[in-house]
């Protein structure tokens, strides 16, 4: 049996999540999984400003604050925190804990062979809109492959102590060690599926492990020290899903079903790029307390593409906020909306989107929304998204003046114009897979 | 009897790109039957009425007495175009789970 940990289910997670894992009972593996469709954007913008940039920046620092007890316990850590720049992280990742072995693994940025791509007759159609690729191929910032876990275990086989990537599926941090330690073969398909299953259930944090979890949540305990999700895999492919004694939260059954459905689409078919993992297939069953086991994995054969991240610009974008209180506060707002847009369209501006919601009315759940009878605050949220930077900065000019020119007690401004954004948007395709080649290199 | 549908499941929501993710979980075995019968697509797009601009599909998992839900055309765009407070549909769970159900008792 083997333990692997995940510490991070996003790059702005909790910094001492992973720390605990370490330090709070046994363990063999830390996965962190920093990288979100969102953060690739992120990361992009950064990149762009500063080429040594374009990673995910808290992971150096963790791994500085980690290393002596890395070396005293013999845990190894696996992170997609490369993001778009592998190299530069592991760099940094050197410099702050010199004299750990450190692997990297790339061969996931395609930015500079889109073009070839393109060129051979690869569509890369958008998988969500089926939009053709020409409507942004101008556009194009960067391009990352999902990799699968078998990069990541050659680097684990290669001995490195830490071993960074750029893109690669998120449940593939969980699988490498697996396929490490127990020699799963490539076509071991339900056996991959665990894995993938496994780590689909911990690539989210404490989200497997109470936190955000929608059942009886007052009764859950101590959320404030929770404990991070562990998976303790037998080579079966059968496992356990817990977390340290002592730590604050809940493993059970009903926590692991929620992360279980978390950004799934068809459960039959959940598509990495190791294995086809089958959701219908397997048994959640409560061991113990904090215990959840999970048997019977299927899985099918891999297809023969992989899934492509891609980065291009799509615009400008800012979003603004107005406060008015009780009485009549929402038609206060309503009519803040009303003169807003009625200045934006007596400027000629154009804009591709202007989206107004009334937080505190219905701004999350729109028509579904819980109704309250003269609230005793609404905030007026409006934001504009297009193509011209300058009118999209004229936008930002024409909440605030409402304050003295509309509706009676506007407050909440405090923080002055809203921040004009650029919008770096996300277009995932898919491309053959001989088309990539996983690189993994060994740099300390 | 109707009931909040809170009262027989739980649930979580989250986002593919433009597209909202809602897993629905029974409480209890035999509570999966009600939501099978009464969660069906339609019922689920017309609560969310103009904010899910495409198909709502619906996928069963009877081995985790369990529904999953996509919600196509969702959310404005999807991830940074999304000009929504809830860009990444989180809350769409909770909304699901005040709809009113008829358990057949």
């Amino acid at each position: 049996m083997i333990r692997i940990a995940n510490g991070q289910g996003f790059w702005g997670d909790w910094l001492e999540a992973p720390v605990r894992l370490v330090e709070l009972g046994p363990l063999d593996y830390l996965t962190l999984d920093y990288l979100a469709e969102v953060t690739m954007a992120i990361l992009e913008k950064q990149k762009r400003r500063n080429p040594e940039l374009g990673y995910a920046r808290d992971f150096p620092p963790l791994i500085g604050r980690l290393a002596p007890k890395l070396r005293e316990t013999g845990v190894r850590v696996l992170a997609n925190a490369g993001g778009l720049n592998p190299h530069a992280c592991a760099r940094e990742v050197l410099r702050l804990a010199p004299g750990l072995k450190v692997a990297v693994v790339s061969g996931d940025d395609v930015t500079a062979r889109i073009p070839g791509f393109v060129a051979k007759g690869h569509a890369m159609r958008n998988i969500d809109t089926g939009e053709p690729l020409e409507n942004v191929v101008d556009r194009i910032l960067s391009a990352s492959a999902y990799l699968g876990a078998f990069p990541l275990a050659e680097a684990l086989a290669a001995g490195a102590d830490v071993v960074i990537s750029g893109r690669c599926a998120d449940a593939a941090l969980v699988l490498a060690p697996m396929l490490a330690r127990f020699g799963w073969r490539p076509d071991e398909w339900d056996r991959l599926a665990a894995g993938i299953v496994a780590g689909h259930i911990i690539e989210c944090g404490a989200q497997a492990t109470g936190g955000n979890c929608q059942v009886d949540w007052r009764s859950i305990p101590d959320l404030a020290e929770i404990g991070y999700p562990i998976v303790e895999m037998d080579p079966s492919g059968d496992f356990t899903v817990t977390k340290h004694a002592g730590t604050g939260g809940r493993v059970d059954s009903r926590t692991v079903k929620e992360q279980l459905l978390y950004e799934i689409g068809d459960p039959r078919r959940y598509i990495t790029p190791d294995v086809v993992a089958d959701f219908t297939s397997f048994a959640v069953t409560d061991e113990a307390p904090d215990r959840v086991r999970v048997s019977g994995v299927r899985g099918a054969p891999r297809t023969d593409f992989l899934k492509l991240s891609i980065n291009y610009s799509a615009g400008w974008k800012a979003t603004g906020l107005l406060t008015y209180t009780w009485p009549d506060a929402l038609e206060k707002a309503q009519a803040a909306d009303r003169i807003v847009r009625a200045r934006l369209e007596r400027l000629g501006l154009a804009f591709d989107e202007v989206h107004t919601e009334y937080l505190g009315h219905s701004a999350c759940h729109g028509p579904a929304a819980h109704a309250v009878a003269d609230p005793a605050e609404v905030q007026v949220r409006i934001g504009v998204r297009g193509q011209d930077r300058a009118a999209v900065d004229r936008f930002t000019r024409e909440l605030i003046p409402l304050v003295l020119s509309g509706p009676p007690g506007a407050t909440g401004y405090g923080d002055g114009r809203p921040e004009v954004r650029e919008v770096v948007a996300y277009w995932p395709a898919l491309i053959p897979r001989d088309e990539i080649e996983p690189r993994v290199e060994v740099v300390s | 009897m109707k009931v909040p549908l809170a009262r027989l499941a739980h649930a979580r929501s989250g986002d593919k790109g433009d597209i909202v993710n809602i897993g629905v979980i029974a409480l209890e075995d035999g509570h999966y039957p009600v939501l099978v019968r009464e969660l069906t697509p339609d019922r689920v797009k017309g609560l969310f009425g103009d904010r899910v601009r495409g198909k709502v599909e619906r996928f069963e998992l009877p081995n985790l007495r369990a529904l999953n839900f996509l919600l196509h055309g969702a959310l404005g765009g999807g991830g940074t175009l999304s000009l929504r407070l809830d860009a990444q549909g989180k809350t769409f769970a909770a909304a699901l789970l005040a709809l009113e159900v008829e358990t057949g008792e």
